[in-house]
């Protein structure tokens, strides 16, 4: 499995788990990216989405809420 | 190095638990024990030593030699001081002219059917027989020679009673002609080890201690190699090999077991720098004098002869390896990593630290990534076991870690064993676990397959529900469900240790249909009357404890079983008290230490985030250096940056990640993508094989530290032995930091804890001295609490209030379908220690020569395989060959072996599937086929290949 679908496939597990938690499940699968992932593993997930890949819709909804560093 | 004499007297038998106190006499000598307590044992209190064959504190007593017999003033005769419990104002004599002349006499009656070869005798000089003919004055045996057991040969023709050595252990050997059937054996088999495989055949003269059937051997009998029988025997009937080959050891060096998590302590006998043999600690505190095959007997590898003591490079992986000195291949390591920070990043490399190291060890590798190479890619072999403990406990209950000691399972009422099988993986807590069975405590176990726990002795009925790999959420969680709906839970500590809103809510998430015992098992094939049973008995136990393995991590939905079992214990009270409690059983000897040092991408030594400017600030102050906030790469991040070109060079002490990772395949393309491995090892290991540096590493018995077991406890390890290789690994791991500039200038590992224990508010008040004093503490150690923690959250909860989280089951993408129809589960077994590294290279193959595939008869005939026969495993990630036994431990549909040996490589047949919180790979649920086959696969065909290849070592250049 290519890298780029391996980081849309963690995503939706934390999504899988997030949904049936209390609370916004998009804010806290961008948590757990934010506290979990390094700046690259981020960029480059924000720039699967951000060029059109499928994703659940919370996983989609995440992307806004996942921090980006610039120098990434 | 420094020898430690602590007064390890045997009191004859074991401690009496009581609140009363009983005042008695011995000998003159006021004495106040606990009632219970035995006159033998109050005497040895009082400092008086009685004399004794057959009693021993390790096993309760028995009464059989008469040699231990005294007066008591009011009583009748002169009872056996081992079996008669003090009573108050009671007056003992242990010496009388009575006394002497019953036990001269009855040391004459045991010397007359002994060998008198005590000079050339192994145990000469620490044989019991011996000293108390000595203690008794036995000065001749007026008996003419006569019917015995120990001549070969009587005056007319062989002695039919006499039975030759029984040599068939590699370990330890059993001597009939010594045996003065004392029974200590038969009952530390019993008592202590919970094996029941020596008993007493015969009955008077007749009566022999036998292994198993009278046609088995030690090694054909139920025997574990525990060597229980060894330590307890007073003469050299029962004897460790190397004694026998050696000699008396001359002194003892306390240390720790380097294998599993349960962390035992063992004295090193030693002679000069020669280990003679390692025995228990009675004092150790996780195992109270008790050891398993592994840390008794397998310590062989420490010295074997595969042991590279060279630092060796290579510039390519397909070269010969090289010699070199210590500064060529630190040079060559530091400016390849250097070079790739340069050429790709300063993120393109990272450590991996290894949870066989120490906590000293561990924690520089993760200070070299941070403070050094400038990055937070730093991971640990708990990525791919407990990470998911990790993350679970900690949002639910606020620590990373097991909530007891071991000592707290001598209260449970009922143990709920989910994932693991401890007879096998944690064998020294399993029979402490047994020992609680077989007194009455309730036992239920949630695993795929019938663990041997389940057949303990004397044990009663267990539950057992065989789930399906892969669903033991929704299992845990439909257990939930009975315990709401059948209002089972204990609302008071739940309103007092939690919020009862949050509480209402997963109640409500609980009572939907969907959970229900009779949805739930459609999926897991247990039969929804045992969920409830199995809830019912956990809920209404007084005290029930919940103790876990791999078979709960290693999923996809890893960390969401934690929190399943974190909301089962909350629900129920069991929480704060002993005998209950969540305790992951931890696999290797210092993977809790490794987690707790901060070798996580993610966090700070005591599990605090690197986004913490607070915590960031200590460290920036105590290493002088600015540190990133941004968390690094985990492992199978790591290898997945490899293959896309960006992660170029990786320091990897301690850990064979080809052959323990997942997907094989996955894991040496991407090693072999990068532009620097340094492997640091004993062994050329599967991993080396992709390196480029290999630089040598000490055991155990070689250096100074300390290990943190499962119960959080921080264990001494005391350097016995000259490193083979020079140095120790803390050493290795300076000498590599600093020649990238780090100016460290540490001269033992207790200055590391010193940092530690500044830095880490949890480690604030541990150091060596303390722990020389106590032996050992259990983190938190710290002004609160100055001697250690052994229970946790007993007035309320790390974090606040319990965190009650929803626990959806979510099926694994690894599903079996029509190309892949079995679920393939792996595991461990009890002679054979993960990779194989250590144990492989001990006489331990005798048990475990090769892994085997178990496969339920009924799938076995569908596919044409009969017992014994090769077969082909395939996944959709790769396939390999091993042999078939069949057996109906595993439910029809379900396959397992174990991941001992290179040769088989399980791990080319599992995926890269993983937790969703933490990346730990899903070893333990993978589709797969099976398929008669009749040799290796190519697959093994070219890994041997390649691996004999990458393992030549050029001769060393002439100086």
């Amino acid at each position: 499995m290519s890298h780029d679908s391996k980081l849309i496939r963690m995503a939706t597990q934390m999504a899988d788990f997030f949904r049936s938690q209390p609370g916004s499940p998009a804010e806290a699968v961008a948590g757990h990216i934010n506290a979990f992932w390094s700046p690259r593993m981020r960029h480059d997930f924000v720039g699967q989405i951000a060029s059109g890949a499928e994703a659940d819709p919370i996983v989609k909804a995440a992307v806004p809420f996942i921090r980006v560093a610039e120098s990434a | 190095m420094k020898d430690f004499i602590i007064p390890d007297r045997d009191y004859g038998t074991p401690a009496a638990k009581s609140d009363v106190t009983v005042n008695l006499l011995v000998d003159g000598i006021a004495v106040s024990v606990p009632s219970g307590t035995s006159v033998m044992r109050a005497a040895a209190i009082a400092g008086i030593t009685v004399p004794k064959l057959c009693a021993t504190d390790h096993v309760s007593a028995f009464g059989s030699c008469r040699l231990c017999v005294v007066q008591i003033e009011g009583m009748r005769g002169t009872p056996a001081s081992c079996t008669t419990p003090v009573s108050e104002g009671m007056v003992v004599h242990t010496q009388t002219e009575d006394i002497a002349r019953i036990r001269k006499g009855v040391m004459e009656l045991y010397i007359s059917d002994h060998p008198l070869d005590c000079l050339t005798c192994a145990a000469n000089g620490d044989c019991e027989l011996q000293d108390m003919a000595g203690a008794v004055g036995l000065r001749e045996v007026r008996y003419e020679p006569g019917a015995n057991h120990f001549a070969r040969r009587d005056a007319e023709g062989p002695n039919p009673e006499y039975r030759p050595k029984d040599q068939s252990n590699p370990y330890f050997t059993f001597d009939p002609a010594k045996c003065i059937v004392c029974s200590r054996c038969v009952r530390a088999c019993e008592e202590v080890q919970g094996t029941f495989a020596l008993t007493i055949e015969g009955r008077g003269f007749d009566s022999r201690v036998s292994a198993g059937m009278f046609s088995d051997s030690f090694l054909s009998s139920d025997c574990v190699s525990c060597g229980a029988c060894v330590q307890v025997c007073p003469t050299a009937t029962l004897i460790e090999n190397k004694v026998i080959e050696i000699g008396t050891p001359e002194h003892i060096v306390k240390t720790t077991c380097a294998y599993c998590g349960v962390g035992c302590s063992f004295d090193a006998h030693m002679r000069g720098e020669e280990v003679v043999r390692m025995v228990p600690s009675k004092d150790g505190k996780a195992n109270r004098g008790h050891s398993c095959i592994k840390g008794r007997f397998a310590w062989g590898y420490a010295t074997h002869q595969d042991r590279q003591l060279n630092p060796m490079i290579r510039e390519k992986i397909s070269d010969p390896w090289q010699v070199v000195t210590w500064d060529e291949a630190l040079d060559f390591a530091a400016t390849r990593m250097r070079k790739a920070q340069a050429d790709y990043g300063v993120d393109a490399v990272g450590v991996i630290t290894s949870s066989r190291c120490t906590n000293e060890e561990t924690y520089l590798v993760q200070k070299l990534a941070r403070a050094v190479l400038g990055t937070n890619n730093t991971d640990t072999c708990a990525r791919v076991c407990h990470s998911p403990t990790g993350y679970g406990l900690r949002t639910t209950f606020g620590t990373s870690a097991g909530t007891h000691d071991f000592d707290s399972v001598e209260e449970t009422d009922l143990a709920l064993v989910i994932g693991a099988n401890p007879t096998d993986g944690h064998p020294v807590f399993a029979s402490r676990l047994r020992k609680r069975l077989r007194q009455g405590a309730g036992l239920i176990v949630v695993d795929p397959r019938e663990i041997d726990l389940l057949k303990t002795p004397h044990m009663g009925q267990g539950l057992h529900l065989p789930l399906r790999p892969g669903t033991n959420v929704a299992v845990l969680t439909s257990m939930a469900q009975v315990i709401v709906a059948e209002k089972l839970y204990d609302e008071d500590f739940i309103r007092a240790r939690c919020d009862w809103d949050e509480f209402l809510a997963y109640a409500e998430f609980l009572l939907d249909p969907r959970h229900s015992p009779e949805e739930v098992e459609k999926l897991s094939k247990v039969p929804a009357d045992l969920i409830r049973q199995a809830a019912r008995a956990y809920a209404r136990a007084p005290r029930a404890s919940i103790y876990y393995g791999l078979g709960v991590t290693e999923h996809s939905q890893g960390s969401t079983t934690v929190m399943a079992i974190a909301n089962l214990a909350m629900m129920t009270g069991n929480i704060g008290v002993p005998g209950t409690g969540v305790n992951p059983l931890r696999g290797q000897n210092n993977v809790q230490g490794s987690c707790d040092m901060g070798s996580f991408p993610h966090e700070y030594p005591g599990y605090r985030h690197v986004s913490d400017a607070a915590t960031r600030a200590i460290y920036e102050k105590a290493w002088g250096v600015p540190l990133s906030p941004e968390p690094g790469l985990r492992i199978p991040n790591m290898f997945d940056e490899a293959l896309a070109g960006r992660f170029r060079g990786l320091y990897c002490q301690g850990e064979d990640i080809v052959q323990s990772d997942p997907d094989t395949r996955h894991v040496t393309s991407a090693l072999s993508a990068m532009d620097i491995v340094i492997v640091q090892d004993l062994f050329l290991n599967e991993t080396s094989n992709y390196a480029h540096v290999f630089l040598p590493g000490s055991s155990f018995l070689e250096k100074d530290g300390t290990f943190t077991n499962a119960e959080r406890r921080i264990n001494m390890v005391r350097r016995a032995m000259t490193p083979k290789n020079g140095y120790e690994d803390w050493q290795v791991t300076q000498m590599l930091a600093n020649r990238m500039g780090a100016n460290w200038d540490y001269s033992h590992p207790s200055q590391i804890m010193e940092e530690i224990a500044l830095t880490t508010p949890s480690f604030a008040g541990v150091n060596y001295d303390l722990l020389d004093r106590e032996g050992s503490v259990q983190w938190p150690c710290n002004e609160k609490a100055p001697l250690g923690t052994p229970l946790m959250h007993v007035d309320g909860f790390v974090r606040g209030k319990g965190h009650f989280i929803h626990t959806e089951y979510v099926a694994t993408e690894e599903r079996s379908g029509p190309r892949f129809p079995l679920l393939l589960t792996t595991g461990r077994i009890l002679s054979q220690y993960n990779v194989g590294a250590q144990t492989r290279r001990t006489d331990n193959l005798v048990w475990h020569p090769e892994d085997i595939l178990e496969i339920h008869p009924s799938d076995a005939e569908n596919r044409g395989v009969r017992d014994g026969d090769w077969v082909r495993v395939a996944s959709r990630s790769g396939d390999t060959t091993l042999r078939a036994l069949l057996t109906e431990r595993v439910a029809p549909g379900v396959v397992y072996t174990t991941f001992h040996h290179p040769t088989t490589q399980a791990n080319v047949v599992t995926t890269d599937n993983s937790d969703w919180a933490t990346n730990c790979p899903e070893f333990k649920v993978t589709a797969v086929q099976v398929s008669p086959s009749n040799g290796p696969s190519e697959w093994q065909e070219e890994y041997r290949s390649h691996s004999d290849q990458s393992r030549r070592i050029l001769p060393a250049a002439a100086e």
